[in-house]
């Protein structure tokens, strides 16, 4: 009798909490889905905007339109646009793999040959990572314009090519590396170079796809220094077209929203492709 | 023979330790080092076209009578200053929201709230120019739900034009805040909150005692980036507003930007406003540095 009294008692008294909980957790999931709401309602923005006409977009109307044809149609005649893709995609590919070569061969050395003369060379590099680009743009811009190479894919790359911030990246990556494997490469009798690509490089793949998603993204997405050095039509990026697009006197917004979709299409198939590695390869450096 | 060897071992080790960094620094040096480093000497120098001349801090004096570098400082700091605690508190509050391991759909929320990462700043920035023009969508929303009765000139008032900066802003980084937040809510043991609950430790107390102090090293390192990058604004400056209306809302590298390549070019003060970018970064991350090593204390 006892027993269940107690028993009664505490269901009774674990009820009112049980209710506040649950009145909680679905006040929970009503600012979670305003949130998300916000955060996709520019996407569904966009993909109707490309089917609507510039005046029913300027006037707001939430619809979806039947001129996303047309709209292309007009992309088409104003620009390029095989040209202004093969642009990006060459600027994009070729930097990211140059990026995530270099960067992570000087993380690992880092990280794995430790010298006081080289720390100090890291320190200062970290040091030239808190420099704003806007103060690098300056002597940059001359530089590339001395050396006759303005204009040029190499121009947009090299810059960013050596990056500082993915060099870290792969560094605190190593620290979680196994270095046991090394030591035992080298008692195979593997070079130190070998021991980096075939050793290194298989087991630090999550690593490499979360660094080659952000250097992509800041390649493919990148503005202000291609707006510097490219300067003719025919090497422009699509950030660079869908800017001036924008920024003519009589925007058509049909056309443009096709252009931006155009631009985050790659973007969004990489995203949900790799999302497991950008979420775990982030764990890692944030370690 | 032994201590030899190992010698021999040690320098050839480190023959490839400066092997595998050579690259990187060889071309940081080129494309970080000597900018940075001419860019500070050029800053004391003035002329036109290729002609430069030291004028020592002449440079300096002409800013504080540049009416239009004074508005873009402001701009720049009222950015910094209103934006980023706003997105990183929110951040932080979607990220403990997120951490709940009995959530359904977590998934889905995790990657909504991303997504906006996804999308390049001038693609967003025009996406955001459309919404909010006078007549546009987000008026006719906000005058539905009678939370206006006139529209807002989003981009023509110099003060609703920097409002809509900050909500564009927002928008685009309360999600990359809330995955690192995220990831390192993962990584705290579980049973320090079972210990806190039992203690009797509310919510907001295990928030603002547990959470925020365990995640300091990465509210830290959020808080430096997007100060980095508030700081050097110039995608959203040029493509929502253009820097308009009547430079409310023109940041500083948006007005390098235009000595360089819409005045006539004057590479020296244009050096100068970049190193005053600098600058502050620096005066900034030492603050923040220095408040992070006190309560570490």
């Amino acid at each position: 009798m006892t027993k269940q009294k107690n028993l009664n008692g505490q269901s009774v008294e674990s009820n009112h909490p049980k209710l506040m909980a649950g009145l909680s957790s679905s006040l929970k999931y009503i600012i979670l889905s305003i949130i998300s709401l916000f955060s996709i309602f520019p996407f569904i923005w966009m993909v109707l905007g490309a089917t609507s006409s510039s005046r029913d977009i300027t006037m707001g109307k939430m619809a979806i339109g039947s001129e996303l044809f047309k709209n292309l149609g007009k992309l088409n005649e104003l620009v390029d646009l095989p040209r202004v893709l093969s642009n990006s995609l060459i600027i994009t590919v070729v930097g990211t793999l140059f990026t995530l070569l270099f960067a992570s061969l000087a993380g690992y050395g880092f990280e794995m040959y430790r010298s006081k003369i080289r720390e100090k060379f890291y320190n200062l590099m970290l040091l030239t990572m808190m420099v704003p680009f806007a103060a690098m743009m300056i002597p940059l811009f001359r530089l590339f314009s001395k050396a006759k190479m303005l204009n040029s894919y190499a121009a947009v790359i090299l810059p960013t090519v050596a990056s500082v911030f993915v060099v870290f990246y792969f560094r605190q990556s190593t620290k979680t590396f196994a270095k046991e494997l090394i030591q035992a490469a080298r008692v195979d009798g593997l070079t130190e170079f070998q021991s980096f690509f075939y050793i290194y490089f298989p087991s630090m793949k999550s690593t490499y796809a979360a660094a080659a998603i952000i250097v992509f993204m800041s390649y493919w997405n990148s503005f202000l220094w291609p707006l510097i050095v490219l300067q003719s039509n025919d090497k422009k990026t699509i950030t660079l077209v869908i800017s001036s697009l924008a920024s003519s006197y009589t925007p058509d917004f049909g056309v443009i929203m096709t252009m931006i979709i155009i631009a985050t299409i790659p973007t969004l198939i990489l995203f949900f492709t790799m999302q497991k590695q950008f979420v775990e390869g982030m764990l890692g450096s944030v370690k | 023979m032994k201590a030899n060897r190992t010698r021999g071992v040690e320098s050839s080790q480190n023959r490839d330790g400066w092997l595998f960094i050579s690259v990187v620094l060889i071309l940081v040096g080129i494309f970080n080092v000597y900018p940075v480093v001419s860019s500070f000497l050029l800053s004391f120098q003035t002329g036109k076209g290729a002609v430069y001349h030291f004028n020592g801090l002449g440079n300096l004096f002409r800013l504080a009578k540049d009416k239009v570098f004074v508005q873009a400082l402001i701009n720049t700091f009222t950015y910094f200053i209103f934006q980023v605690p706003v997105m990183i508190v929110l951040a932080l509050a979607i990220a403990t929201l997120l951490n709940d391991p009995k959530l359904k759909f977590k998934g889905f929320f995790r990657t909504a709230i991303f997504l906006p990462c996804v999308t390049s700043l001038v693609a967003y920035s025009v996406l955001f120019k459309s919404m909010f023009s006078t007549e546009g969508l987000i008026n006719k929303i906000l005058i539905n739900l009678h939370m206006i009765s006139t529209p807002i000139p989003w981009i023509l008032d110099p003060f609703w034009a920097k409002i809509l900066i900050i909500i564009a802003l927002t928008w685009r980084w309360t999600g990359y805040n809330m995955i690192f937040y995220l990831s390192a809510l993962q990584n705290i043991d579980p049973s320090i909150y079972e210990a806190a609950r039992i203690d009797g430790a509310s919510r907001f107390r295990q928030f603002t005692s547990i959470i925020v102090p365990l995640l300091k090293p990465v509210i830290l390192f959020t808080s430096v980036m997007s100060t980095i990058g508030t700081l050097q604004l110039f995608d959203e400056s040029v493509n929502i507003t253009n820097g308009g209306p009547a430079n409310a809302t023109l940041t500083l590298s948006h007005y390098i930007y235009n000595i360089l390549f819409r005045f006539t070019p004057n590479f020296g003060y244009a050096a100068t406003i970049s190193y005053v970018i600098v600058f502050f970064v620096a005066i900034l991350a030492i603050m923040q540095n220095k408040v992070a090593g006190d309560k570490n204390d």
